[in-house]
């Protein structure tokens, strides 16, 4: 039986059934209309269940390890500085000191690299507790203007940042608006570290998402600045840290990539960062951390999707040993009528 | 209608022959004045005699008894008051027996010949008649109001309204409306399509022609013209136009034929006619008032009168043409519209059944509360989560950055109202968010998988009957899982059981008992008329013996017996006999047409015998007796009834003498059979009779008398003086009728085989192993029920049977008190044999109770019936005998409203109609006797054998794939649901989703529907084979083993453990990366569209392709469709997908989200398939390894296996 014939025999019978009864056609009798399609009728049968937890836990558990191992090949470096980097002083008095426009926003970081670092070492900053995923932000955007001049003036999804004296704002919305203004400058041994910042955003949104004919305009203008500002001469495309930043984390405690250092980096070198603090998250009990990280094929530094496996695979092979052991101390014959509950009953088996 | 059966089908036809008979009967004519007199002077003779005796009716007739009581007019209706269907007494037959007169406030006035009068001040309704339900402007308010009856659509519509406040706006306005617009779409294009049918078939049927009488001329007039008070002429094989009172016909009697096929479905032919007092008018002068009764939907019933030159008449329903019908052998009928258009009986009548409502849905709705609560409560804990969370930042939302309610620019704030507002907005947006917690994807389904079901049903060729070529139908598409859940079934006898053929077996003549019959074609059946060979259409086995007495040795007593015997037989009965043309024109076929199968068993039995009826008239009959072409005058007829169950008529033969013969019941006729000659023959008689009904045969006795001319006097004064009477004439008939029949000879008894159907005894063992208790409802005398219940195997010889069979309220009440001692006795006597002797075969004695139906009508509506209850339901087998139709549908009443068990009932005549529409379930049977039954029911089928295979083999899986089916679709619409609460417990608690309001919308239209459709029809979790081989698996469905509030618990327990199987392990996989939301999205969706699909593959009993291609289409279809919403640039997910479908990270989570989600279950399953096995787990490892275990080589298991992979692309 292959499909066309099961379906015309299927057409046939629907006009039947609705024909009269007089019409007596004999209907075509197939096995699709009686119900009798070949099939195949798996029944979990002891030895498919011991084999599937068995096979379950043998490919859970290297998969776990080789995992686990990745992950530990990653080296990491995270600094949280958002503290630190508010002098004494102003400890007390964190909003004022970043809303302040004339204190000195210059920290200065030292790290150390625990384990040596093959290029291209990945520079993130990490945010906590930061909803990129709230609602209202996340709808605060308007990607028409994002990816084409011509729509410029749609903006009726961005607000409450959707215009500025008058005018569009370009890029507009919540999102733009609080685009990410530290910076970070690396130095080894007093020799500047290159951080590039070409390509860290997805090549796609570049092309398609964030116009090349898209200038920012009338940014930042507003009463109340939320982040960096952008230089109004590079088209929106060019714009890598927005574009970064305008793919929204999914979780509140998120990674943004800031750049790449392309050299390695070896075991105890001595890394001095010059933060400029600017970016204010006190306002909410945010945490800002700086992240210098290598990858592996499961991406950054990970252990849960180790442990996970590990776990998994673990509780297969113990419920497949489980069964093997109930099978042998408790075992049915499959199919026998004599466990059926009418026979059971007059059998006099307790039911 | 001699037979002991009570009247079934309330046919005004066996008035018919009554009042012709009166028409000859007139006055004290000399039977060879009567046989000389020619039609002309008996007709004049006619034309002056005073109001007739039509109403000698059939309805007066049936309120007379109250045994065979059945108020036609409760049909279909279900407003009639309870109170009115059992009368309690039998005593109301005088008083009934009189014309109701119609009072002028309640009447109709029809002026004959002059529309415009009658149609002023009241216009009645034209004769168009509109069957649509919409026109092109209400077509859509008017269907949208009819779709959102489905409380499920008023639901959604009311969400999507939310949703479009522009503070709740959580799916763009499109997204939210698409679903429930696709739904209503659907099924308003379907709807106007069959409405554009109806509309056609209107306009066809309004424009056909019918020739009127407009100027004093019959023209061409269109039907949807003709207006009430028109003549109206009607031609042979013309259908009626409407509602008509005949006043002439081309038979010079008034005598018109019509078939009801369209009407009732019998085929047979009722006769109607004209009063005499309209025949002889030419219909240009015809004038006159007709008083009607309102419209009314009862197709037996009509009152009427007429006024007429003066006079006024009665009509009856036998003088009234009903539109639907046809004339035949007729060649023109004049009548007067009384009743046009919608008014008509037919359109009146053609409202379809009550829908119900499947058991299933009824629980599914407990359960469909439960998640709306559960919705609650996830709405209310997002709610006050928001809620806290915005008062702790209450302070800083001016300026937080993924808040910002201050709107700088203008200096308002934007878009927020307070906290109270916002939580109040917060909740609305979470029941949006959340809706799909209560699947409206699930109404739709289950529609689907209910059409699809019914396919197989009907395609089913195991329930299909190849005799009659009638198929199984289903009419009623939403109850087909409650054919998987029947405890009861109530079944008819004739017609159900048995085949309603009935077949002359043997008869006891003057004592001697000729029972060999044998089939002998030849001989004796045909006689040559003209050249031309006349037969019967159908043979009867002839008992040589008796045919040489009949030939033989005229002018013994054995033979002027025997004679006399098969002349009762040709003679007494209402048998039209028609002539049918043959291929061979020197053939002709006699067809026996009448109402009542006995009669036309008798006939043809009398025809085999050598007396074949050949032409009935009204005043005459003719018979060939013996090859010999005789007339006799029909001078009297007494029509069968309930009361005197029994049929006489009064011959007037070749040979000058009159005759009374008489046929009735058993226990009716030895009360007027002279005792006192013939006692010999009378005990043999009677000796046979017992023998004939042990062996389930229906008898009949037949009696006869000559009259003596000062008899006939007597008698014709008084038929004479009845029949004139107006009022009290049904009563005085009967009172002449009972005079007469008296000190009858007896000629001797028939019995009659009423054939029982193919399987009956095999179903009815079937269903009994099923846990299904069987009822026999039958209208037939206690002896034959039993007899047929032990020839059916539902009584066996170890039985204990308990009889009710009383005539008072305290009878009963003692009978059913010593009935409940006896059970309880029963009870504890097997119970204590079963302590002593465990582990031997049931020790329990089977009870049967068998009970009539006058100890119902005490019984029935009183306090007896909690009585009735506990005796019944502690039996094995009960038995109803000589019950009315309501008492029928009182019976399963019985049952329905004491227990939660579910009824199912099955019957082929007008009488089951009450029954099959009070059961859960109800069944007709298309066979002998019309179409009411089927037309009444929700399943029909061919034979009473195909039940066990509707109920054991489809209703099984029905029923497992419709419960499945629910928990499936409340389980994976919950999943996602979970899913999405989850992810708001990180987002601030705002109510964003990860996955694209596209997929949301998909999800359970597109994503995961599909399999679960094809699942419901197709799925099979046992063969056909084994279950008719063990019909105790039907238990699982009885006991709701797949469906109950354990099942659900666990299952919504599963479904939250899956739910935070699929968020949480992308989410900490995740959690300190740069992921983004559309990712984890894409992520989340496939993951939960995999995880739902290998759930419902884990459950699938059974893979033929069609299972492989939906279940592994619908995963590759999510994940286009989520590659596709990924490949548009202006929504935020764009290119998401191929992003993160590049990293190792995302198939490992994918492989490990499904393993973990399914673990617990699949644990689960194993364990319980294994030690706990259920009744359908062994049958099913029986199918796949029962050949090695069981020895029996004939079972040859499901070759099907074997070649799984022959039939998967």
């Amino acid at each position: 039986m292959n499909s066309k014939g099961a379906s015309t025999s299927g057409g046939d019978g629907t006009r039947d059934s609705s024909a009269p009864r007089r019409n007596s056609k004999k209907p075509k009798y197939s096995r699709f209309t009686q119900q009798e399609l070949p099939a195949c009728k798996p029944i979990l049968t002891p030895a498919w269940i011991i084999t599937a937890f068995a096979l379950v836990g043998l490919v859970f558990v290297p998969i776990g390890l080789a995992s686990l191992s990745a992950s530990e090949q990653v080296v990491e470096i995270v600094d949280r500085y958002d503290i630190d980097c508010i002098p004494e002083q102003f400890q007390n008095h964190q909003l004022a000191y970043m809303q302040s426009s004339q204190t000195n926003k210059t920290c200065t970081r030292n790290l150390i690299v625990p384990r040596k670092m093959n290029s291209p070492v990945y520079v993130y900053y990490q945010l906590d507790n930061f909803y990129q995923n709230h609602r209202r932000y996340v709808k605060s955007r308007s990607d028409k203007q994002l990816r084409s001049k011509a729509y410029e003036h749609v903006t009726d999804s961005c607000k409450p940042e959707d215009k500025a004296n008058g005018s569009a704002i370009v890029p507009c919305g919540l999102i733009a608006w609080s685009l990410f203004n530290d910076t970070y400058k690396f130095s080894l041994d007093s020799k500047v570290l290159e951080v590039n910042k070409k390509n860290i955003a997805w090549k796609s949104d570049q092309d398609h998402k964030f116009g090349s004919d898209v200038y920012p305009k009338n940014f930042q203008s507003g009463e109340l600045i939320g982040g960096a500002k952008l230089n109004a001469s590079i088209p929106l495309s060019e714009q890598e840290d927005l574009i970064v930043w305008m793919r929204t984390a999914a979780l509140p405690t998120f990674r943004k990539l800031y750049g790449k250092i392309e050299v390695d980096l070896e075991l105890n070198d001595k890394i001095t960062v010059v933060i400029q603090n600017n970016y204010n998250t006190y306002s909410f009990g945010g945490k800002k951390k700086l992240v210098l990280s290598t990858t592996t094929w499961i991406g950054g530094k990970n252990d849960f999707l180790g442990v996970a496996y590990l776990t998994v695979g673990g509780l297969c092979l113990f419920l497949s040993i489980c069964f093997v052991l109930l099978y042998v101390f408790k075992p049915r014959t499959l199919g026998d009528p004599s466990y059926l509950s009418w026979n059971r009953n007059a059998a006099g088996h307790p039911s | 209608m001699a037979s002991g059966r009570p009247l079934l089908i309330p046919s005004p036809q066996g008035a018919n022959p009554a009042a012709r008979t009166e028409t000859n009967s007139a006055g004290p004519i000399p039977p060879a004045v009567a046989k000389s007199s020619s039609r002309r002077s008996s007709r004049s003779r006619n034309a002056d005699r005073t109001p007739s005796s039509s109403e000698f009716s059939f309805a007066a007739e049936l309120k007379a008894s109250s045994k065979a009581t059945f108020s036609v007019e409760n049909f279909g209706r279900s407003d009639s008051k309870p109170a009115r269907r059992y009368p309690s007494k039998r005593s109301d037959s005088g008083r009934l027996g009189s014309q109701r007169e119609i009072s002028d406030d309640e009447a109709r006035f029809v002026y004959i010949n002059d529309a415009d009068r009658t149609n002023n001040p009241v216009r009645f309704p034209n004769n168009s008649i509109r069957t649509t339900k919409y026109s092109i402007l209400t077509f859509l308010p008017r269907n949208l109001f009819e779709q959102f009856h489905r409380l499920a659509y008023v639901y959604f519509l009311v969400l999507a309204g939310l949703n479009q406040v522009p503070q709740l706006d959580v799916y763009s306005p499109v997204a939210s409306v698409l679903p429930l617009a696709f739904v209503l779409g659907v099924t308003a294009v379907k709807d106007a399509y069959e409405d554009w049918r109806r509309h056609r078939s209107d306009r066809n049927e309004n424009n056909r022609m019918v020739s009127a009488l407009v100027d004093a001329k019959f023209r061409p007039k269109r039907w949807k013209d003709i207006r009430v008070g028109e003549i109206i002429r009607i031609a042979a094989n013309e259908s009626i136009p409407c509602d008509m009172v005949l006043l002439s016909t081309s038979d010079p009697t008034g005598v018109a034929y019509v078939q009801t096929i369209n009407l009732d479905g019998e085929s047979n032919l009722k006769t109607r006619y004209a009063k005499q007092e309209t025949l002889s008018t030419p219909p240009e002068s015809m004038s006159g008032l007709i008083r009607c009764e309102k419209p009314n939907r009862n197709i037996y019933g009509f009152h009427a009168n007429i006024d007429v030159d003066g006079k006024r008449v009665s009509l009856g329903p036998s003088n009234i043409i009903l539109r639907g019908c046809e004339l035949k052998n007729t060649n023109w009928a004049v009548g007067a519209a009384v009743y046009t258009g919608k008014d008509t009986k037919v359109m009146l009548n053609s409202s379809g059944a009550p829908s119900k409502r499947s058991r299933l849905e009824t629980h599914m709705n407990r359960e469909t509360i439960f998640l709306a609560i559960s919705l609650t409560a996830l709405c209310s804990v997002v709610t006050i989560l928001a809620g806290l969370w915005l008062h702790r930042h209450r302070d800083e939302l001016n300026y937080l950055p993924y808040y910002r309610k201050k709107n700088f620019s203008d200096g308002d704030n934007y878009d927020y109202y307070g906290i109270g507002w916002q939580t109040v907005f917060t909740f609305m947006m979470a029941v949006i968010q959340f809706q799909v917690m209560i699947p409206i994807a699930l109404y739709i389904s289950m529609e689907l998988v209910r059409l699809g079901q019914a396919f197989f049903m009907i395609q089913d060729k195991g329930m299909r009957d190849e005799k009659t070529k009638s198929k199984f139908q289903c009419r009623a598409l939403n109850i087909n899982e409650d054919l998987g859940q029947i405890k009861y079934v109530f079944s008819d006898k004739t017609g159900t059981l048995t085949e309603n053929k009935m077949e002359f077996r043997c008869a006891s003549v003057h004592g001697m008992d000729f029972s060999g019959g044998q089939d002998d074609e030849e001989n004796g059946l045909f006689i040559s008329v003209n050249g031309q060979i006349w037969r019967p259409k159908m043979s009867v086995k002839t008992d040589p013996e008796l045919l040489n007495v009949l030939r033989g040795g005229k002018g013994t007593e054995k033979a002027n017996r025997a004679r006399d015997f098969f002349l009762a037989l040709a003679t007494c009965n209402t048998i039209v006999p028609i002539v049918i043309e043959t291929p061979d024109p020197a053939t002709k076929l006699i067809d026996y047409q009448g109402e009542s199968p006995d009669e036309q068993a008798l006939v043809y039995a009398a025809a085999a015998h050598g007396f074949m009826l050949m032409e009935r008239t009204s005043g005459h009959i003719i018979v060939n007796v013996l090859g010999e072409r005789q007339r006799f005058d029909v001078l009297g007829l007494h029509e069968f009834d309930s009361d005197r169950k029994r049929m006489s008529v009064i011959i007037g033969c070749p040979d000058k003498t009159v005759k009374l013969f008489v046929k009735g019941a058993d226990n009716s006729m030895f009360g007027v059979i002279e005792r006192s000659i013939n006692l010999d023959i009378i005990q043999a008689t009677e000796t046979h009779l017992h023998a004939y009904s042990s062996l389930g045969l229906r008898t009949l006795v037949i009696g006869m008398r000559e009259l003596s001319r000062a008899e006939f006097d007597d008698w014709q004064s008084a038929y004479e003086k009845a029949s004139t009477t107006l009022f009290g004439r049904g009563g005085l008939l009967r009172a002449v009728a009972a005079n007469v029949e008296c000190n009858l000879h007896i000629l001797g008894a028939s019995g009659i085989e009423d054939k029982l159907q193919q399987g009956v005894p095999e179903a009815i063992e079937s269903l009994r192993q099923a846990g299904i208790k069987v009822w026999v409802l039958t209208g037939d005398k206690q002896e034959t029920a039993i007899s047929i219940g032990y020839s059916c195997k539902l009584l066996t010889s170890e039985m204990t049977q308990i009889v009710i069979n009383s005539h008072s309220k305290d009878y009963c009440r003692k009978s059913l008190e010593d009935a409940i001692a006896m059970t309880d006795r029963l009870a504890a006597m097997s119970l204590g044999a079963q302590n002593t002797i465990t582990g031997t075969e049931s020790q329990r004695v089977p009870i049967a109770l068998i009970i009539d139906g006058t100890s119902l009508v005490y019984i029935l509506e009183t306090e007896l019936e909690e009585e009735l209850f506990k005796v019944a339901t502690a039996c094995d087998v009960v038995l109803c005998c000589r019950v009315a139709p309501l008492q029928k549908a009182g019976i399963v009443a019985l049952i329905k409203n004491r227990t939660d068990d579910m009824t199912l009932a099955i019957g082929d005549g007008a009488n089951d109609v009450s029954m099959i529409q009070m059961a859960d379930v109800g069944v007709g049977i298309s066979g002998q006797e019309g179409r009411q039954a089927v037309m009444a029911s929700d399943f029909a089928m061919g034979q009473f054998r195909f039940l066990v295979t509707l109920l054991l083999v489809h209703g099984h899986w029905n029923y497992q794939r419709m419960a499945y089916m629910i928990l499936y679709n409340f389980y994976r619409n919950a999943v996602f649901v979970f899913m999405l609460f989850w992810y708001v417990l990180y987002t601030a608690f705002s109510l964003t989703t990860a996955i694209t309001e596209w997929s949301s919308v998909l999800y359970s239209v597109i994503y995961t529907a599909l399999p679960t459709i094809v699942v419901g029809i197709l799925d099979k979790d046992l063969s056909r084979k084994t279950l008719l081989k063990y019909p105790q698996l039907y238990g699982s469905g009885q006991r709701e083993e797949r469906y109950n509030l354990k099942l659900f618990i666990l299952t919504m327990m599963d479904t939250v453990w899956q739910s935070l199987a699929i968020f949480f392990i992308p989410f900490l996989a995740y959690r300190h990366s740069t992921i983004d939301g559309s990712s984890l999205g894409d992520i989340w969706t496939l993951a939960v569209v995999i995880l739902v699909n290998i759930h419902l593959a884990l459950d699938v009993f059974r893979w033929n392709w069609i299972t492989h291609a939906s279940m592994w289409g619908c995963i590759v279809a999510t994940a286009i469709c989520v590659i596709i919403i990924d490949s548009i640039p202006v929504l935020p997910g764009y290119w998401s997908i191929y992003h993160v479908m590049g990293t190792g990270l995302f198939w490992l989570l994918l492989l490990g989200i499904t393993v973990a989600g399914m673990v617990p279950r699949f644990a689960m399953k194993a364990f319980t398939e294994y030690f706990m096995p259920s009744d359908i787990q062994i049958a099913r490892e029986l199918e796949k390894f029962g050949n090695l275990n069981e020895a029996t080589a004939s079972e040859i298991p499901m070759s099907t296996f074997s070649q799984p992979q022959q039939g998967f692309i």
